[in-house]
């Protein structure tokens, strides 16, 4: 298929249905209407079905109950609306129903603003909501990454019977890029029909339950072991990562992700004409984070350079992987406003002639 | 030849529940499960169960299931039925779930006309939390967290499902039925199959309300609950069919005269 223009949210829109969605589920907000709008308009052309519903809460529900029966299914929101979503996520983890869902993150807290923001990192990876799960986390830094990671997302939840949520910010979804659906795509896992489906007791299978509920202390531990060791088997073969100039020598490690890490790596393409080579980790999953990739990475550099649009979220994963072995920078911009690349020059330039300050850990 | 003339539905399991003594979630799942039956559905039905008495539910039917969260059940319900049309999908839910924290779900689920089927069990307070007071606790009954009372100045007066949710113009029927009588059971049980085989010619929307005792919670013997549901209850929640296909949008009717 040749190239098309098109912008985020309506890639990843027509990325969900190349990848046989054919449910969708939403509530309006910005910045992330295009999604539902384009979901809107293209559903009812592959024989699919739209629903506005009433809120996100609804929406979320709906994907318990789509995806409780054997469809492939998908919603979008941005932050607050997410965080209205959280309680179905438990449930969707718990039931282990597979489901994708974009956040197209926008500044908070509270009402915050709608313009990017990367304030979502521990609701995705650490705490989305109560109780004891996991979700994979998919961080695209472009438009035709943000259509694969969709694509990806639906086979990946399939296989782990997990919810995948894609995180992007307000500017995957606003910007306008060339963007390639591989016609003959096969999934990136192997498939197994969904005979846990709850799709009529008819004696062809045993009955089917959806739930989230269990009584008995032991079988309720027992099913969390089950959890635990797919969120072990995520950790071990999910890992994904993109490396960016380590194939020279650095003194300064970049970790970024999603938009921001592009925006370094113009810094990095800009500091590279006048002599200074700086290397990146961009982890392409925040769930399970390249905490080996990071490791392996910053030991070649002197110091690591966190940057983010959010109070410092991940540095807690970096400093993970570090160990305190290395100095941690970092350089933010929030409540919508962006990191220039002119920014992250000068920042590496401070760290060079000692002007800039490692982050203080509590 | 000895003929069976009275057996355990096929829809219904095989299997003790846990509802207490005097409480008519049985009578009403063994209602469903005839109806079920009887219209030769249940290996095409799904049911959903959100938090609540019955949320075990799951256990005692022998179809296939959904456990849903606190009111969302109209939700998880939509979702089925848009993703698998052909099922015959219906969720059961309390009044603490449904007319409180699920009341956004099922308006909206009954506003847009889901072509699915909702019994409403009605016993005026919350069950399976041990008591607590509910939107349908009736004036002055005591409850956990009105323990002078239900006071209608402080909580406002209870709130009548059915006659709600025939204000709005889609749904294809909505009823409200008890069965603490033989003969009220039995006209439950022809309201649970109009509802249901409307779901199945296509019509959209359909909710039964069911009235229910629930002698645990009211602090009272279950033969001293069925009179106090008569009496109480059955005034301020009037039995009959609220709205059918037939019926339209009402249309206001103007000022009595004298009135300025």
């Amino acid at each position: 298929m040749a190239k098309k223009l098109m912008k985020g949210s309506e890639a990843i829109g027509e990325a969900a249905v190349q990848a046989g969605c054919h449910l969708f589920f939403g509530y309006p907000i910005t910045p992330q209407n295009e999604i539902p709008e384009y979901m809107s308009m293209r559903l009812p052309q592959v024989g699919g079905t739209f629903v506005q519903a009433e809120s996100e809460v609804a929406a979320s529900n709906m994907l318990y109950g789509a995806a409780g029966s054997g469809e492939r299914v998908m919603t979008s929101s941005s932050s607050p609306g997410v965080s209205l979503m959280a309680e179905a996520i438990s449930y969707l983890a718990g039931a282990e129903l597979p489901v994708v869902i974009v956040n197209i993150m926008r500044a908070g807290p509270g009402l915050g603003g709608i313009l990017p923001s990367q304030g979502d990192y521990f609701q995705a990876t650490k705490g989305m909501a109560h109780g004891d799960f996991r979700l994979l986390v998919l961080a695209p830094w472009s438009v035709q990454e943000a259509a694969d990671l969709v694509q990806d997302a639906f086979d990946l939840a399939d296989y782990y019977r997990n919810p995948v949520l894609v995180l992007g910010d307000g500017l995957i979804g606003q910007m306008m890029e060339p963007v390639e659906f591989r016609e003959g795509r096969l999934p990136i896992k192997p498939l197994e029909a969904k005979t846990w489906a709850a799709t009529g007791n008819d004696g062809s299978k045993p009955r089917s339950v959806i739930n989230s509920l269990f009584l008995d202390p032991e079988a309720l531990e027992r099913h969390n072991v089950h959890l635990k060791e797919k969120y072990d088997r995520m950790v071990r073969d999910e890992v994904r990562f993109q490396s960016y100039g380590l194939d020279r020598d650095y003194d300064v490690l970049i970790v970024a992700y999603g938009t921001v890490a592009r925006v370094c790596s113009t810094a990095i393409d800009e500091l590279a004409a006048s002599g200074v080579h700086v290397g990146m980790v961009r982890p392409v999953t925040l769930f399970p984070f390249p905490y080996q990739a990071v490791r392996e990475a910053a030991a070649r550099a002197s110091s690591v350079l966190v940057v983010e649009l959010s109070t410092g979220q991940m540095i807690e994963d970096v400093r993970l992987a570090l160990a305190n072995s290395k100095p941690i920078h970092f350089l933010n911009r929030m409540g919508g406003m962006l990191v220039s690349p002119d920014a992250v020059v000068d920042k590496i330039r401070a760290m060079a002639d000692g002007r800039s300050t490692e982050v203080v850990h509590a | 030849m000895p003929e069976t003339v009275f057996s355990r539905p096929e829809a219904l399991r095989d299997v003790t529940t846990h509802y207490c003594p005097g409480c008519t979630h049985g009578t009403i799942h063994r209602l469903i499960a005839e109806v079920i039956d009887e219209l030769g559905v249940r290996e095409r039905t799904v049911g959903v169960a959100p938090v609540g008495c019955s949320v075990l539910a799951y256990n005692y039917f022998e179809t296939d299931f959904h456990e849903a969260s606190h009111g969302r059940a109209p939700a998880v319900a939509t979702g089925i039925k848009r993703a698998r049309p052909d099922l015959v999908v219906f969720s059961y839910q309390g009044d603490g779930d449904l007319a409180s924290i699920g009341m956004a779900e099922i308006i909206h689920c009954a506003n847009r006309g889901e072509k699915v089927t909702v019994v409403f069990v009605n016993n005026a307070i919350y069950g399976m939390t041990g008591g607590q007071m509910a939107p349908t606790t009736m004036p002055g009954q005591v409850a956990t967290t009105c323990p002078l009372g239900r006071d209608v100045d402080h909580a406002g007066h209870p709130i009548r499902i059915a006659e709600l949710l025939s204000t709005l113009r889609t749904p294809a029927f909505v009823a409200r039925a008890s069965v603490h009588t033989p003969l009220l059971a039995v006209n439950a049980k022809e309201m649970l199959r109009r509802a249901f085989s409307l779901q199945i010619e296509g019509r959209c929307f359909s909710l039964v309300e069911v009235l229910s005792t629930c002698p645990t919670n009211w602090g009272i013997p279950p033969a001293e609950a069925t009179r106090w549901l008569e009496k109480t209850m059955l005034p301020y929640y009037p039995l009959g069919v609220f709205k059918t296909p037939e019926s339209g949008s009402r249309e206001p009717r103007p000022l009595d005269r004298g009135v300025r």
